[in-house]
């Protein structure tokens, strides 16, 4: 036990003097929009060189996936070596390396399913950054319904055919691969005819177009697949086994929405309120607006000390299935809660989408984004449904 | 510390469970009502909790009692919510014991904790004047005269009071109403010339009195430690910590009575939890006791470790509970429809005992309040 303890003391030195010497200054500090980080991909390049070289060090050390087995070009790093290097990110404020899709929704689902060989061809280029992903569950008309699905890939002896559409294409526009739900058996309950399959978005036929959102911003895509022919050897785990990897799948996105372990708070919602409303004897001039902080004020500190038992529970190995659904609503509820806070006190200023005045935009945007985040990744609604059936037992009709 | 039960926590809270189902079910409360119980608890449960240690959770061992901190107090009040059991747990341990811990001098320690931890003390807190909790108004004065104070001053909402055999009562010595400075407590006999006591009985079927004290004469080494305003909003805070934690056993237990409730009753040919305007109610309640869960741990530890945010984490325990609370033992009645309204079914229970652990110690808008101002605005 000593001996553990010494190590990781000794880790944590090493680490913190690494990170001193190796993380170029302009890698510090809070990330304001994941668009600033380094995304990978065959298309993408480095914004700066201080970036490059940031990638370059944290890559050659492993810690690009810091726990990933090094055989598959991660860092090998116990879950105590990693939560100390994660601590020691924060403390000194170093940005991530690499901003991917396929590190925290792809390479989940390829450890868990994938064959050895799939392993270490695919997670080895999430690493080097070469592939950038993308997700293609959602479908025009299998939306809250994913399991309805209806993309059709059709066995042609050494290759699938694939014929449909997804929606809802995080980045679409500007990935390598897609990791897709499809349909492979239309005979049996919905359920059981979903496959999980790979697809290079170069492959002749597939067409990805940028969707506007009520923000202006257009972070989605519509992607079309037309007589797109992907090799069987694509398929991950077994055919018409996808639910199962796409519920595994979920638990994790849901978490990524909710803003577990992520220091999603780009700005304090109470300090935006203070400067815009105004105090008057120490106490907010707007008693109905204060009410409504101070409810989202303590909703928030709440829900942080969720966070904080649901992990010392999970340590203690007391199995909280519910995490993610509850984790998936109230966070994202919570952030909704806070745009509607942050607009109520701007008033009018904050209505103006450009121009210098309000940064061209940001809170009107963010405002506007906010709406999605309680529809993506399964609805509030779907978490509701999860909730009562899974958790509370409650019958279906 | 991490946010989890430690073996001996979880064992205690295990215990006690059993026992409180055995000795202290939601019946056995009915019966105190219906029987016009003179005390309002069974004396002989209050004596077994004694003996299991209880009294004693929250004294040191110095003083015989089983030093389990308020983590292992908070999971007996945890349980007590369930069952609704009525006893002397918050008048006497919670908030007595917890004002002589902190405020007693060493003689009151060394005369008062080992009795206390025995369960042969009953004692009543008595601070509030008004209809809503506010320490700062402090009416009653304690006048020194020689060797003795003299109190003289009325008390509401004093908790277990027609029971007490001693009150510890919150006093002026100096200053204005509403002064902060000048406010000291006192270790009073109930016995003692002067005092007149009117039992009140709750809608949760336990007792508050009205305690008057007229020209009522103390030995002047009666007068407790309270060196500033600080100690007492720390006494307030482990108590509306430790309601909270009363208060999540009480939301959990009828939030499965409604939950088994839903699951049973058949309407139009299935079971009414079938029908999604009341399986998203029932999820978004669970969601909330999940929250309360968080909050309570956090706080129980929060006093253990002697976190200086205390003030603070109290608001947000009891602010929570006081809305969680209400909303399932709203929703359990509403969800439990006509039957719910009846005397017969005990989630009616669940609502009264709701309100009166709303007020006591500061309801969800005082704690609201608090907790904005203590966060600058």
């Amino acid at each position: 036990m000593e001996t553990m303890i010494d190590h990781l003391t000794e880790f944590r030195k090493e680490t913190s003097v690494w990170l001193e010497e190796n993380c170029p200054v302009s890698m510090r500090g809070q990330t304001k929009d994941i668009a600033e980080l380094y995304w990978g991909g065959r298309n993408s390049d480095f914004t700066s060189e201080d970036q490059k070289i940031w990638f370059k060090r944290m890559h050659n050390k492993g810690w690009i996936v810091p726990y990933w087995d090094k055989k598959y070009g991660g860092g090998g790093l116990s879950p105590l070596e990693n939560k100390i290097l994660a601590e020691e990110m924060t403390r000194l404020r170093c940005k991530q390396p690499l901003f991917s899709f396929g590190i925290s929704m792809l390479g989940p689902a390829l450890l868990k399913f994938a064959t050895e060989e799939q392993k270490g061809h695919y997670l080895k280029d999430i690493v080097d950054a070469k592939i950038r992903w993308c997700q293609g569950y959602s479908e025009p008309n299998a939306g809250s319904d994913l399991a309805g699905l209806q993309m059709k890939a059709v066995d042609k002896g050494d290759h699938y055919l694939i014929n449909g559409s997804k929606i809802w294409t995080s980045y679409g526009d500007n990935a390598d691969w897609i990791f897709c739900l499809v349909r492979t058996n239309t005979e049996v309950k919905k359920q059981e005819g979903i496959s999980f399959l790979l697809i290079d978005m170069n492959s002749e036929g597939v067409e990805a177009r940028p969707i506007q959102l009520i923000s202006g911003k257009s972070a989605f895509t519509e992607t079309f697949f037309d007589d797109v022919k992907v090799p069987k050897e694509n398929l991950i785990g077994e055919l018409n086994k996808g639910w199962t990897i796409a519920k595994y799948l979920l638990t994790h996105e849901r978490q990524m929405i909710g803003g577990i372990g992520e220091a999603d708070q780009k700005f304090s919602t109470r300090d935006v309120v203070v400067d815009a409303v105004g105090l008057h004897n120490g106490v907010l001039n707007d008693s109905i607006l204060r009410t409504e902080l101070v409810t989202h004020e303590m909703n928030l500190a709440i829900y942080d000390m969720t966070i904080e038992r649901a992990i010392d529970e999970a340590k203690a190995g007391n199995n909280s299935g519910a995490a993610s659904s509850l984790f998936k609503y109230f966070g994202t509820e919570l952030n909704v809660e806070a745009m509607e806070i942050i607009m109520t006190a701007g008033g009018m200023d904050e209505l103006a989408i450009e121009g210098e005045a309000t940064s061209n935009g940001f809170i009107a945007k963010r405002f506007l984004r906010s709406k999605g985040n309680t529809i993506e990744g399964g609805t509030s609604e779907i978490q509701l449904n999860i909730i009562s059936k899974n958790i509370l037992g409650l019958p279906s009709k | 510390m991490a946010l989890v039960l430690n073996e001996e926590q979880a064992m205690l809270k295990e215990s006690v469970k059993d026992f409180l189902n055995m000795k202290s079910p939601i019946s056995a409360l009915r019966e105190l009502r219906d029987t016009n119980n003179p005390d309002g608890f069974d004396r002989s449960v209050w004596a077994e909790m004694a003996e299991l240690g209880l009294t004693g959770l929250n004294i040191s061992e110095e003083f015989g009692g089983l030093d389990f901190g308020y983590i292992g107090l908070g999971q007996a009040l945890e349980e007590a919510g369930r069952t609704l059991a009525a006893s002397p747990l918050v008048s006497t341990v919670l908030l007595s014991t917890t004002a002589i811990n902190l405020c007693g001098s060493d003689p009151q320690k060394a005369m008062l904790l080992p009795e206390l931890a025995e369960g042969n003390l009953i004692m009543s807190f008595a601070h509030e004047e008004k209809t809503h909790h506010n320490p700062t108004h402090v009416a009653t004065t304690a006048t020194l005269d020689g060797d003795f104070y003299t109190i003289n001053g009325s008390k509401t909402f004093v908790l277990d009071g027609h029971v007490a055999d001693k009150f510890v009562v919150v006093a002026r010595v100096s200053g204005a109403v509403n002064d902060k400075e000048g406010i000291q407590l006192f270790l009073v006999d109930s016995n003692r010339e002067g005092i007149k006591v009117n039992r009140t009985m709750m809608m949760d079927n336990r007792n508050a009195a009205k305690v008057n004290f007229s020209n009522t004469s103390i030995p002047k080494e009666n007068k407790m430690n309270l060196s500033c305003f600080e100690d007492l909003e720390k006494i307030y805070a482990i108590g509306a910590i430790g309601l909270a934690a009363e208060m999540l056993g009480s939301a959990q237990e009828c939030f499965e009575k409604t939950i088994a409730y839903l699951k049973e009753r058949q309407q139009f040919g299935v079971a009414i939890g079938s029908f999604q305007a009341l399986q998203h109610r029932a999820a978004k309640m669970f969601i909330d006791i999940e929250l309360s869960k968080s909050v309570v741990i956090k706080a129980l530890k929060a006093i253990d470790t002697n976190e200086n945010n205390l003030t603070e984490i109290a608001s947000l325990a009891k602010a929570k509970l006081g809305q969680t609370l209400k909303l399932v033992s709203n929703e359990g009645i509403q969800m439990h429809g006509g039957v719910g309204m009846t005397d017969d079914v005990e989630i009616g229970f669940f609502i009264k005992r709701a309100r009166v652990a709303q007020q006591t110690l500061g309801d969800y808008n005082y704690h609201l309040d608090r907790y904005a101002k203590l966060r600058g605005y």
